[in-house]
């Protein structure tokens, strides 16, 4: 595996201070937004985005939310040993007429949002779901999905995989590219 | 950290014997997460959407029956029911013909009751779909004993440590080996606790402790299930009579009162008020028997969803 970095250091957390200062442009206070991390990877950013904001605007009540997708994938019994082992769902509010904003870490296919779009409903129906990524992988959708905010574009091709590290769980905040030795 | 597999090693369920301690904590986290669905105000989720269950009942059934199709319909598969009294089974129709020709109609899965034991085993042997046994004879019913290790450690945290006893009719009841082989496995000790006939002979080998007076096995356990003299499998009289059985081996407010702490009561169903338990005891703040009905459904869920990611 070749292993390149495309975002790490100041200009990593540059990268999640803009994305914060165009949430606060759309959502002002968040008085009716409510921030939900897809499980497992997006929650870090998610508690990340939170974090920040709250450091911004000086409130400390913004609504949030994890998000498993499991049940709701459409990949089950279609793969070899496809995930089966669910992850924990922690929205103890209902989402109701509020304002959704959906976070994960890396945007390839959108199925993980298509999934998460019909995972979201049983909480409610939102006046609005939008989609927050750090990375968004160009050109590689197999949905008509596309993010409102995003921290990078990449371009990458099907077999390289894209990885965010995080400070909390490998001591590093970084965006990596992995590629296979004998592309 | 406890032991919990990716995947079940089986692909059928038909007894908690084929099942490693994996397996088990696999399934009790899963249906920790499916409870959680069953408690939202959309219990729902599209899981199971292409895939279609039969119910199979050739023994009645109310409790299990009911929340295995709620199980089902909560994963959102299709499910059709069918009950051997109103069937062609009383035209003498074979177990494996009749399972065939609903398999013909392109079933995926089989959740069978049956009243001889067995019978799951010998069918997962001779057709393609995934087999759950829900009860079979006097043998196994191990969505019951994953309910009751759920109910367990949702109220004590956990059930390694803990000191079960199994009281009431042993020898013809399925919830017992299955309740045994399970606790064991998750690190319980286990007692059985009823009159001499029937409690089955050299059950000691499966390393349970014997007793024959309630109140010592009460005062032993932090958890008593109380098991349902199973009158319909009786051939033979095995106590003189049931209000005898009652005297001795009934549970009531009087007894639990007597003991010198405070322990949790279980009960598979049905009830049979006012012989092993009363009314009293059966509603009180130390019965957990409702819980274990709302848990079943979880259980059943993902039993039914783990075994059907698991299909080969």
């Amino acid at each position: 595996m070749q292993q390149s970095i495309l975002l790490s250091g100041p200009k990593f957390q540059i990268t999640i201070q803009r994305l914060c200062q165009q949430l606060i442009e759309n959502h002002h206070h968040f008085e009716n937004s409510v921030i939900i991390g897809i499980q497992p990877r997006g929650i870090y950013l998610a508690k990340r985005i939170k974090a920040e904001l709250q450091r911004l605007l000086n409130i400390k009540s913004i609504l949030s939310g994890e998000l498993d997708i499991t049940f709701y994938r459409d990949d089950f019994r279609r793969k070899e040993n496809g995930p089966l082992v669910p992850n924990s769902t922690n929205i103890n509010f209902v989402i109701e007429n509020k304002k959704v904003i959906l976070i994960d870490d890396v945007l390839w296919t959108g199925r993980t949002i298509r999934s998460a779009l019909d995972a979201i409903q049983a909480f409610g129906r939102p006046q609005s779901v939008e989609l927050l990524v750090l990375v968004d992988r160009r050109f590689s959708r197999h949905l008509p999905i596309e993010p409102n905010y995003i921290g990078i574009q990449v371009d990458s091709i099907n077999s390289q995989r894209v990885i965010v590290n995080w400070q909390e769980t490998e001591n590093k905040d970084q965006i990596i590219l992995l590629t296979e030795e004998n592309q | 950290m406890t032991e919990t597999a990716q995947q079940l090693s089986t692909r059928h369920l038909l007894g908690i014997k084929d099942l490693s301690k994996a397996d088990i904590n696999l399934i009790l986290e899963t249906a920790d997460t499916f409870k959680d669905v069953i408690n939202r105000p959309i219990k729902k989720v599209p899981s199971l959407r292409d895939i279609t269950i039969a119910n199979v009942f050739f023994e009645n059934s109310t409790r299990t029956r009911l929340s295995f199709e709620l199980a089902e319909k909560r994963l959102s598969a299709d499910v059709i029911n069918f009950a051997a009294s109103s069937s062609s089974v009383s035209k003498g129709e074979t177990l494996i013909d009749t399972v065939n020709n609903i398999l013909a109609m392109k079933v995926d899965m089989i959740v069978m009751r049956h009243p001889y034991p067995g019978a799951g085993v010998f069918l997962s042997k001779h057709v393609k779909a995934q087999i759950i046994n829900a009860g079979d004879g006097a043998h196994e019913h191990p969505t019951q004993a994953l309910l009751d290790a759920f109910s367990i450690r949702e109220k004590f945290g956990e059930v390694a440590g803990k000191k079960i006893a199994i009281i009431g009719d042993i020898l013809h009841s399925r919830v017992a080996l299955s309740n045994i082989l399970c606790l064991q496995k998750l690190g319980a000790e286990v007692m059985v606790c009823g009159p001499t006939t029937l409690i089955p002979k050299y059950i000691q080998s499966l390393g349970v402790k014997v007793e024959h007076n309630l109140i010592k096995a009460l005062n032993w356990c932090d958890a008593a299930n109380m098991l349902r003299i199973q009158l319909e499998r009786q051939d033979i009289n095995y106590f003189p009579s049931l209000r005898e059985y009652s005297m001795l081996y009934g549970l009531n407010k009087t007894i639990l009162d007597t003991l010198d702490k405070e322990i949790t009561i279980m009960h598979p169903g049905p009830i049979n008020r006012g012989v092993e338990i009363t009314s009293d005891v059966a509603d009180s703040k130390h019965s957990i028997i409702l819980d274990q009905v709302e848990n079943g459904v979880a259980i059943r869920m993902a039993v039914l969803y783990l075994l059907a990611g698991s299909r080969g």
